[in-house]
């Protein structure tokens, strides 16, 4: 990068892209050739930034400045002001929440502030389609110095001693799988990537696949040789076509460079990789699952043991490992086991990528060290609840994980705290809800996606998430009897206990959760017939406020079954036993007369 | 369900399709990847080439399509309009959103309209999070959809 006086950086991730943010590029570069600036200034497309709130992101290079929701038609303006004439585009600058002065370099955002990037190190720096400048930020040279310097053992006990757990859900240190994997005797073992990011409202592994490919590559060739194995597959879902694209790029440069393929570095260790697609089954993020999804079967699960060390895909001994898992294992041999075991806390070292994402100001991606507390990252680096609503809950883990409260915002993150209070780390999605969001309707909401992900090969997940689901689909119709709720509790343990596999096992953790931390609002439901949050349409009753009405008739002529009656210029009345409760009067109300109970 | 007829030159790009993996059934969803891309679909006919082609029992194949959900075995409208039902679009307000498109075309999820234009369905998490409720529609990504937006966003086609 060293050519060019000053860099465009423009955010290329998905989120952006789906708001012009190739345009943006396409309009820069115009500009830039316009005025004769295309020697001293390169446009790049990066991975994404994170802060997918305020997209489509800008940053300008070497000054750091920061521009937020940047249009098409900004291109010109911002080429002419910034590069020719060192004025900074006022009104395109990040404006700071507390102090409404704009704050133009982005290490002093508070979005920023507090993250520590490792997996993330290079999304947003390098152009993801160019190997160049992933080498450029020492790309590939720790697995140089693995290869030229280690043996497999040495290699292994770094891993071990940098405390690295597994990133996709389970928390297994990776080390230990991949000594498991290395010790299994075998003439072929495989070394497989996760990447199929299957928790919805979790995105960390499609961004990092997308703004650093290579580091995945990088760190799939270490576990190679570590394993001793001479093939990598990647399974990535099918729904990630850009991430699949970069990918093949970057598979395609490193062959290119001999960092791939027949005896890298000299060394005489071979190792290739190439890509599988998963076709959309939640359950194949669940290792035996996914390498039966691989061999071509139905993607269900196997009890373990065996574990895929012993006997994997093909029958072979097989190391598996999450995309994030992957990223971190190029920084670790590069600055020292040593260096990330200072990370974090005791038990859980290093950092965690989250998509925080819902009800909060600053949805994107982050990464924190293991240990930040759960309100510094809704608060500090989330900017707080939109709109100025109340902080309710925070769901963690996706549908395997739990709500936690207020109560539980001065914990620490790591992976056992989060288990000790009723949630989990899963893969890292982070989703805020707010005064409005009903408890149970949000359980029933993940209930409803595991009865359609259930693979059905386990009686308690095909059959006791229906029954759950049923149970949880009357309480918010408002038609619970007494007993339902320890009915509910009941069967959520059974399938806890008695489930094949890791989807069934934590299915019942949201409905879990919430029973615990929510329990008031459970009762409403069932003893009061009312949703306190004002969510289940069956439990909601329009009134007309009779001292506000003035009779204007709007609302009973939007009414679509005529449950509204009314003379003109006379306060209206709403019939609750032909109201569908859609809401259309509300909205149309000019005068605020019309309120949900 | 219908018969549908493949065109001979359709059965022979998809005899290639296999043979280019080797005929090999470990590599039975890249090719049914690719074959679903060749028609849009799998119709049962599809299905019948492929077990025959890769020596594999036609229930096997069945079996595969009708687990994953990205593989359909109903033709997809001229422009496939997806809701994201993640968990960010959903406490964002994805239902109402989807309400909205159900009504407008009455259609449900996973039917298309009677002229072949719309076809409706729900994914989980595009991961444009930031975005949402996020709706795609083809390659198009529209992003805060409010259900107010919504016949707007159909006039467009």
């Amino acid at each position: 990068m060293a050519k060019y006086k000053n860099h465009i950086l423009v955010c290329g991730g998905t989120g952006c892209r789906a708001s012009q943010s190739e345009a943006i590029a396409a309009n820069l570069q115009k500009a830039v050739d316009e005025n004769n600036l295309g020697n001293d200034v390169q446009v790049v497309k990066t991975g994404c930034f994170g802060f997918c709130e305020k997209g489509p992101v800008i940053k300008m290079v070497p000054d750091n400045t920061f521009y937020v929701h940047v249009a098409p038609e900004d291109a010109e303006e911002l080429v002419l002001e910034h590069l020719v004439k060192g004025r900074k585009v006022e009104r395109l600058l990040y404006i700071d929440p507390e102090t409404k002065a704009p704050v133009s370099d982005s290490r002093h955002m508070d979005f920023y502030k507090k993250q520590l990037r490792i997996a993330l190190r290079n999304c947003g720096f390098i152009d993801p389609e160019n190997i160049d400048e992933y080498i450029a930020r020492d790309g590939y040279s720790a697995l140089g110095t693995v290869l030229e310097k280690m043996s497999p053992e040495e290699a292994i006990k770094v891993v071990k001693d940098s405390g690295l757990r597994g990133r996709g859900g389970g928390g297994f240190p990776t080390g230990l799988k991949w000594e498991l994997t290395y010790k299994s005797e075998s003439d072929q073992k495989y070394v497989v990537c996760n990447a199929d990011e299957g928790d919805p409202g979790a995105f960390m592994d499609r961004s990092i696949l997308e703004g650093d490919p290579h580091s995945v590559l990088e760190a799939m060739a270490i576990c190679g040789y570590c394993i001793g194995a001479d093939t990598g597959l990647i399974y990535i879902r099918a729904e990630y076509p850009l991430a699949i694209k970069r990918l093949k790029i970057a598979i395609d440069q490193a062959r290119e460079y001999g960092l791939l393929g027949k005896d890298i570095f000299g060394s005489g260790f071979d190792f290739d990789v190439s890509i599988r697609y998963g076709a959309g089954a939640f359950v194949c993020g669940e290792e035996t699952a996914l390498i039966h999804s691989m061999e071509g079967m139905r993607g269900e699960p196997t009890v373990k043991p065996p574990f895929p060390a012993q006997s994997g895909y093909k029958g072979k001994p097989t190391n598996v490992n999450n995309v994030e898992t992957f990223a971190n294992i190029p920084a670790i041999f590069l600055k020292g086991a040593e260096w990330f075991n200072k990370i974090g806390t005791e038990k859980s070292a290093g950092t965690k990528v989250f998509a925080l994402a819902g009800k909060v100001n600053n949805v994107g991606l982050i990464e924190v060290p293991m240990g930040t507390t759960l309100r510094e990252v809704i608060f500090d680096i989330g900017g707080g609840i939109k709109g100025g609503k109340k902080f309710k809950a925070v769901q963690t883990g996706g549908p395997s994980g739990g709500c936690l409260t207020e109560n539980h915002l001065d914990l620490p993150i790591d992976y056992d705290t989060l288990l000790a209070s009723g949630s989990m780390m899963g893969s890292g999605g982070m989703i805020v809800m707010d005064e409005d969001d009903c408890m149970v309707s949000v359980a029933k909401f993940y209930l409803d996606f595991t009865v359609e992900e259930s693979c059905g090969k386990c009686t308690p997940c095909r059959v006791g998430n229906k029954r759950l689901y049923e149970l949880l689909d009357k309480i918010t119709l408002g038609k619970a009897e007494e007993g339902d709720l320890t009915l509910l509790r009941n069967l959520a343990n059974v399938i806890k206990d008695t489930a094949l596999c890791g989807l069934g096992q934590t299915s019942p953790n949201p409905v879990l959760s919430t029973m615990d931390n929510f329990p008031e609002e459970y009762e409403a439901h069932v003893k009061d017939g009312k949703c306190p949050a004002g969510q289940c349409r069956a439990l909601m009753q329009y009134v007309i406020d009779q001292n506000l009405c003035v009779g204007c008739t709007l609302c009973s002529r939007v009414c679509p079954v005529d449950a509204i009656s009314g003379e003109k210029k006379m306060p209206h009345f709403i019939d609750s036993s032909v109201c569908i409760k859609c809401g259309a009067c509300m909205e149309k109300c000019k005068f605020g007369a019309i309120s949900v109970q | 369900m219908a018969k549908v007829k493949i065109p001979d030159n359709k059965v022979q790009e998809l005899k290639d399709i296999c043979k280019s993996f080797n005929n090999d059934p470990g590599e039975l969803i890249n090719v049914l990847h690719q074959a679903q891309q060749l028609f849009g679909y799998l119709p049962a006919e599809v299905q019948e080439i492929v077990a025959d082609e890769m020596n594999v029992s036609v229930a096997h194949v069945y079996g595969v399509v009708t687990f994953y959900s990205f593989f359909s075995m109903l033709p997809k409208g001229k422009h496939p309009i997806s809701i994201c039902m993640g968990t960010a679009c959903y406490v964002r307000g994805a239902e109402k959103v989807l309400d909205e498109f159900k009504r407008r075309l009455d259609v449900k999820v996973g039917e298309t309209t009677p002229d072949g234009k719309f076809s409706l369905s729900c994914l989980r998490c595009v991961g444009a999070c930031g975005l949402a409720p996020v709706v795609t529609i083809g390659e198009r990504v529209y992003g805060r959809v409010s259900p107010d937006d919504v016949k707007k966003i159909l006039d467009e086609y």
